[in-house]
């Protein structure tokens, strides 16, 4: 199963490996990770994407909990949430699909953030379904460059579901 | 007024109550080691490797309960402290190791005896801290202690580089810790032992399977006390030993691999199987999936990472098992309509019958010694009354199978790293913290050698550990392992042409050498060790060599699937494959 994990850790050196450590000792890929500073400068938000037997990642989650550094996990296998992702693409297109590159980006609702004498760079963001449609639908006409920011979630408020 | 950044760690481990710290100098700790110079409240106990004084540090909390603590330099000094900092870590022995680090600025520039490890040792500490800035000295080694001695105990490892020691700083004690990302949880959910309690009252045939978390949370009044009342057969793990007593009529000793007949049996039939400060180790469940099928299984444990992790559990109770067994005995008084006695008499009755029906034993042969034989002699010269540490291998096994322990912190032994060499350096460190005990390493040919050299530290400290050598001439537990399932095929096993001669090895140091070759002189030789009371003594008895430990659970079986030592082992072996 695809797992969505966010930890809540406090802002020092070291905590990075020692989460990394935990799914690098299993054998287990991070598939996705972002990190950033919460409102309290001391504390930072992880999203961790991964994929493994449910058991596994509940031994993982739970020894996320136990490392001295962090303060909150939750898994959102079970949760009602959002969750975004930002691309940037780089693309080439040739002269005449141009219009059809622009057009696209305005239906994805993507912004163009750079362009250059040959390029367009686009900015979407979204959930993974509409990122991976977007980028099905641009491979075609040649990507030279792109990067994700890795994906974010946050539980949606009161509707708890599942369990 | 300002103080130096070793003086500063000093003041704070003598804040901690710290009176012994086991180390080894080097380079970048020289200015701590100045200041232990004139320290009169500190005794630091050089080793003579880094390796030893982790496991002394580790085998002084052991005996004691306290945190253990050791000092080491930078490079060679702490990767030399990895083994046992391992070896702590697994088995969950609360100790606070220090390691030098190269200055600040150099750090990650492969200056001279640079190491990594804090990384190298993340793993396998329950925390880790490299130290900055001399401002976060005192509150860091105010953390580590707490961090290390609550929750599931375990090691904690903090690195400081030389300018940090070499520093001047204000001294200012933390009154409080207080870590926000860090509440163990102490007391265990009331639902939840109301639902063992109603476990325990329904069941007709439970088991206790008491591990090391009963020792490291003092529990083990608590746990005869639930046992006695609800009537309820006791078995533990290797690390439990101790936590309830040996001799004690409930009990049915060790389990798993090299476990008891009956407490294996009791557990494959029992209804409700109690794993209370237990992780469910390999070596004790043998296959997972044939392990107490018949049982419905409770967990209590401090550690919810323990809980689930190798078997189905039904019933979880995350707490420290002291608080949850009193809470969990006192809901089991309120039920009223429960007659233990009538109750459980016929499985008790069971379980006397599994004990008659194989009782532990070994061959006795009057030409040569069997090393069964010396440990329980060992057990009636002491009357049982010592600090017993081993070290890995047969002479582990027959440690725990042939000496019954009826107090916790009794038995001393790397259980979960199973580490070759950690018996006496472990006993040193038991002996320092327990000065009127005796203390005895029984060793294997084998493991001795690996921390051999620590002779010098308990010679020059004069501390009389004794160390008992079962001399098999080989690396007994591989070469039994080689005889059942490798053809007889000795690969690398066989010691004895290379061993030394132990006793002038003990001379050498300044130690006393003693050496037994015939049952009979066994005896003289302990009660002749036990005399000695201001110097280490090695009694080398020469040993069956053939001799094997059973009952053996072959690896990858059922815990019942035990081969025993009478039996053509062949072919049951045949029959488990
Ligand atoms: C450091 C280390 N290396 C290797 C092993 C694997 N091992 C387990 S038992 C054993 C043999 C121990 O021999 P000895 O100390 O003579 O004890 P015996 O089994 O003969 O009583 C070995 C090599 C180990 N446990 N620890
Ligand atoms: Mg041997």
């Amino acid at each position: 199963m695809r797992h969505t994990i966010s930890v809540l850790v406090e802002n020092k050196f070291g905590v990075l490996s020692r989460i990394s450590g935990l799914f690098s000792g299993r054998g287990y890929n991070i598939e996705s990770l972002s990190v950033g500073e919460t409102i309290d400068p001391a504390v930072s938000i992880m999203t961790i994407v991964t994929t493994g037997e449910d058991l596994v990642i509940e031994q993982i989650t739970k020894q996320l909990n136990k490392l001295i550094d962090v303060i909150k996990v939750v898994d959102f296998l079970e949760i009602d949430h959002v969750e975004r992702e930002m691309i940037l693409v780089k693309v080439a297109p040739r002269k005449e699909d141009k219009p059809e590159v622009l057009q696209l980006a305005e239906i994805f609702r993507g912004r163009i953030v750079d362009s250059g004498q040959t390029t367009y760079t686009i900015e979407i963001t979204g959930e993974e379904k509409k990122i991976s449609a977007f980028i099905d639908l641009i491979k075609p006409f040649g990507i030279k460059e792109f990067v994700r920011t890795g994906k974010v979630a946050l539980a949606r408020e009161g509707t708890r579901k599942g369990k | 007024m300002k103080i130096s950044g070793a003086e500063i760690l000093v003041e704070c481990l003598k804040k901690e109550g710290v009176k012994h710290i086991f180390g080894y100098p080097g380079g970048v700790v020289l200015n701590i080691f100045d200041v232990l110079y004139d320290e009169k409240d500190l005794q630091l106990i050089l080793t003579r490797h880094e390796q030893g004084a982790i496991h002394a540090a580790d085998g002084y909390a052991r005996a004691s309960g306290k945190v253990g603590v050791a000092i080491v330099t930078s490079g060679p000094g702490a990767t030399n402290t990895v083994t046992g900092i391992a070896t702590a870590s697994m088995d969950s022995i609360p100790l606070v190791v220090f390691s030098g680090q190269v200055p600040t600025l150099l750090i990650g520039n492969d200056a001279f005896q640079e190491a990594d490890i804090v990384g190298i040792t993340r793993p396998c500490t329950k925390h880790n801290y490299l130290v900055k800035d001399i401002k976060d000295l005192a509150q860091t080694v105010r953390e580590a202690f707490y961090i290390a001695s609550t929750g599931r105990p375990g090691p904690v490892l903090i690195d400081l580089p030389k300018d940090v020691t070499a520093g001047m700083s204000d001294f200012v004690w933390p009154q409080e810790v207080k870590i926000r990302s860090y509440n163990p949880t102490y007391h265990g959910n009331k639902y939840m032992i109301n639902q063992a309690a109603q476990m325990i009252a329904h069941s007709k045939k439970p088991v206790i399977m008491a591990g090391g978390g009963v020792i490291l949370s003092g529990a083990s009044k608590e746990l005869r006390e639930l046992a006695e009342f609800a009537k309820i057969p006791v078995t533990m793990t290797l690390m439990g030993l101790g936590g309830f007593p040996g001799t004690h009529k409930l009990s049915m000793g060790m389990l798993g691999m090299h476990g008891t007949y009956y407490a294996n049996t009791a557990v494959q039939n029992s209804d409700l199987l109690m794993g209370i400060g237990v992780r469910f180790d390999d070596r004790v469940t043998g296959k997972t999936e044939a392990f107490a099928s018949h049982a419905k299984i409770m967990q209590i444990d401090i550690d919810p990472t323990s809980i689930k992790k190798n078997v189905r559990v039904d019933l979880p109770v995350v707490g420290d098992v002291k608080n949850v067994l009193r809470d969990l005995l006192k809901t089991l008084k309120e039920i009223k309509e429960q007659q233990w006695g009538a109750v459980r008499s016929a499985w008790l009755k069971q379980v006397e019958r599994w004990k008659e029906e194989r009782p532990l034993t070994y061959r006795f042969d009057k030409n040569i010694i069997k090393p069964e034989f010396v440990v329980e002699k060992i057990y009636e010269v002491t009357k049982g009354e010592a600090i017993i540490c081993t070290e890995v291998g047969q002479n582990q096994m027959w440690s725990a199978q042939f000496f019954k322990y009826d107090h916790p912190r009794r038995f001393l032994s790397s259980g979960g790293l199973g580490t070759m060499g950690y018996g006496f350096p472990a006993a040193i460190g038991a002996q320092l913290a327990c000065p009127d005990k005796i203390v005895i390493d029984i060793a294997g040919d084998g493991s001795i050698q690996m921390n051999i050299q620590e002779l010098a530290t308990a010679v020059i400290n004069k501390l009389p550990v004794k160390v008992a050598i079962l001399n098999n001439g080989y690396l007994g537990m591989v070469r039994q392992w080689q005889e059942l399932f490798f053809k007889e095929r000795y690969s690398h096993t066989h010691l004895e042409s290379g061993n030394p001669d132990f006793v002038k090895v003990a001379e050498a140091y300044g130690a006393v050498g003693l050496r037994a070759t015939k049952p009979e002189e066994v005896e003289p030789v302990l009660k002749e060790a036990l005399k000695v009371k201001n110097r280490p003594v090695f009694m080398d008895f020469v040993v069956d060599w053939k001799e094997k430990v059973f009952p053996m659970v072959p690896a990858g079986a059922a815990i019942d699937q035990m081969i025993f030592d009478e039996e053509k082992e062949e072919k049951k072996l045949k029959a488990v494959k």
